[in-house]
């Protein structure tokens, strides 16, 4: 078919269509709309939580598997009644926290080096690079044979985990920095110096301070992998103590413990990024 | 010793009413002054002796085709660039207004405005004195994220002034802003380097904004200056002066976009 030009419109008026207008929305019904979504998003955890219970309590599930949600919070009173609780989340914190500050201290220098200046990348980055596809926990032993059992292996663990995340988005946010920016700061006299601290720096920050919570995130899986050589204290000692007496309830309250511990540290990371980053808006925070 | 062809216009049909006289700058010092610079990328001459002297106080713009090595030129005025060979001689306090903003996202307005800026007392007071010239006095402490382009645009004039130049460059600055905008920034900008009296050139591809103003329009081409006009016409200048079409359909000859067959081209 070929496209044939309509001939000249007669006089007349043309069909005209109605566009809808906005719905107008009433804050009230905008208030239930909001609840019915929340109830449905929490409709499935819940079910699960009942199911769970239910289970557990119909004696369907042996509690020695999977004991019953209302164990696992009575776990919870029997490890904070004698303070456990607390000596526990203590040890693995300073433990994660402690890894994690040198680490990334490390990794921080180890990126700006590299960033900023062409012989640290040549001297650096390419072993650096290997030795990041090393998974950490396939070190354990020979973490072992270096620093023995005891709580410096545990911390050299995290600290060599922690190392790669911070110095990959360092290095990478230092070489990110728009080479624009920095020739208006060579033409406003700004020297190698107050160019690195004036200019790549505060514009890099984002990439450094995604690296640090990247390294928080494998702070804590290398504080699971590393709380499980010979644990004295510490989330790993509760759990080796309650595989030990077949306390299934405590090994449960003990992994969400960790989690819990994950969120936290999540939590504070965000905190930190949105207190050093106030120029970026909310938007790329939520 | 000059070796630029100079190419004089006709005198523009003399204004009605009192206005002021075209200015003259052979009084002042110099405050931009090339020999024979060539700057070479590969086997290409970019620019292949260029001569040119720009005085206290004077406004040249520098037309030319894409790739005519304009911005080339202003980036060794700027220090950004070496030329390979011939003598360039600048002022020290030079400053540039590239055609993006080129602000810090990190830093507050005041802090960009005075990014070279030894940190002290006075450092905030100059800031604000510098943003007040440019119309924007509240807003030294927003973020350039919450910017407009055209506001950008003038804290990134702001910077350029508080340095005090000499000498200030201007690369294409006012191209990615719209017309309103421009139209604003022109008036701006004649208004600050008439106060401060800086050397300024000016890089753009808009040969009417060149015309409206500049003391002198340069044609770059074939890696040298092919023309060098004094703009005889009085300030302020209005597009429907004869004058103002005259020049302009010589210039857009000169840049080979129109116009009579072009005698210099074979």
């Amino acid at each position: 078919m070929t496209y044939a030009p309509s001939p000249a419109p007669a006089n007349g008026p043309l069909a005209l269509v109605d566009l809808p207008t906005r719905p107008k929305v009433r804050s009230a019904a905008d208030a239930f709309v909001r609840g019915r979504r929340f109830a449905s998003r929490a409709l499935a955890p819940v079910l699960i939580l009942v199911v769970w219970q239910l289970s557990s309590a119909t004696g369907w599930v042996d509690p020695l598997v999977l004991p019953s949600p209302t164990d696992i919070l009575a776990a919870y009173g029997e490890l904070t009644a004698d303070g456990e609780l607390y000596d526990a989340l203590q040890a693995s914190l300073a433990r994660s926290l402690t890894g994690l500050a040198l680490g990334g201290f490390t990794g921080l220098l180890l990126g700006l080096f590299a960033g900023l200046w062409r012989v640290g990348e040549e001297l650096f980055d390419a072993p650096l690079q290997m030795l990041r596809t090393v998974p950490f926990i396939a070190m354990i032993p020979l973490f072992i044979i270096w620093f023995g059992i005891g709580e410096n292996a545990k911390i050299a663990l995290i600290y060599a985990a922690t190392i790669f995340p911070v110095y990959l988005n360092t290095y990478a946010g230092v070489r990110g920095v728009d080479s624009k920016l920095i020739e208006a700061g060579r033409v406003f006299d700004l020297g190698p110096t107050r160019i690195a601290l004036r200019v790549i720096l505060p514009t890099a920050l984002p990439s450094i301070l995604v690296g640090f919570r990247y390294s928080a995130g494998v702070a804590l899986l290398a504080l699971v992998a590393a709380e499980q050589i010979n644990a004295r204290s510490g989330i790993g000692y509760i759990l080796i103590n309650a595989n030990v007496n077949q306390r299934t309830d405590v090994i449960v309250a003990g992994i969400i413990l960790y989690a819990v511990l994950g969120i936290v540290i999540d939590i504070v990371m965000r905190v930190i990024e949105r207190i050093a980053l106030p120029w970026r808006g909310k938007l790329v925070l939520a | 010793m000059s070796s630029l062809s100079l190419a004089r216009l006709p005198d523009p049909a003399p204004p009605e009413g009192p206005s002021r006289a075209p200015r003259r700058f052979d009084d002042e010092p110099l405050a931009v002054r090339l020999q024979g610079v060539r700057r070479t990328f590969g086997a290409r001459a970019v620019i292949n002796g260029v001569d040119l002297e720009v005085r206290r106080g004077e406004f040249v713009s520098l037309l030319g085709r894409s790739g005519t090595g304009k911005t080339t030129l202003l980036r060794i005025l700027a220090g950004l660039d070496q030329a390979d060979g011939g003598e360039a001689r600048v002022p020290q306090a030079r400053s540039v207004v590239f055609q993006e903003p080129r602000l810090v996202p990190a830093k507050r307005v005041w802090r960009n405005v005075t990014l070279g800026h030894r940190r002290g007392r006075e450092t905030r007071r100059i800031a604000e004195a510098a943003l007040e010239e440019v119309g924007l006095g509240g807003h030294a402490d927003a973020w350039p994220r919450t910017l407009s382009g055209g506001e950008a645009q003038r804290v990134a004039l702001a910077r350029a002034l508080a340095k005090e130049p000499s000498l200030l460059l201007l690369d294409e600055p006012f191209a990615a802003l719209d017309a309103l905008t421009r139209i604003r920034m022109h008036d701006l900008v004649e208004q600050l380097c008439r106060r401060h009296r800086p050397a300024v050139v000016l890089v753009t591809h808009d040969v009417d904004e060149a015309i409206l103003l500049s003391d002198r329009v340069l044609v770059l081409a074939d890696g040298g200056i092919r023309f060098d006009a004094q703009v005889e016409l009085a300030r302020p200048r209005g597009q429907t002066e004869p004058g103002f079409a005259a020049l302009r359909a010589r210039l857009l000859a000169e840049l080979g976009v129109a116009g009579p067959a072009d005698p210099h081209h074979a």
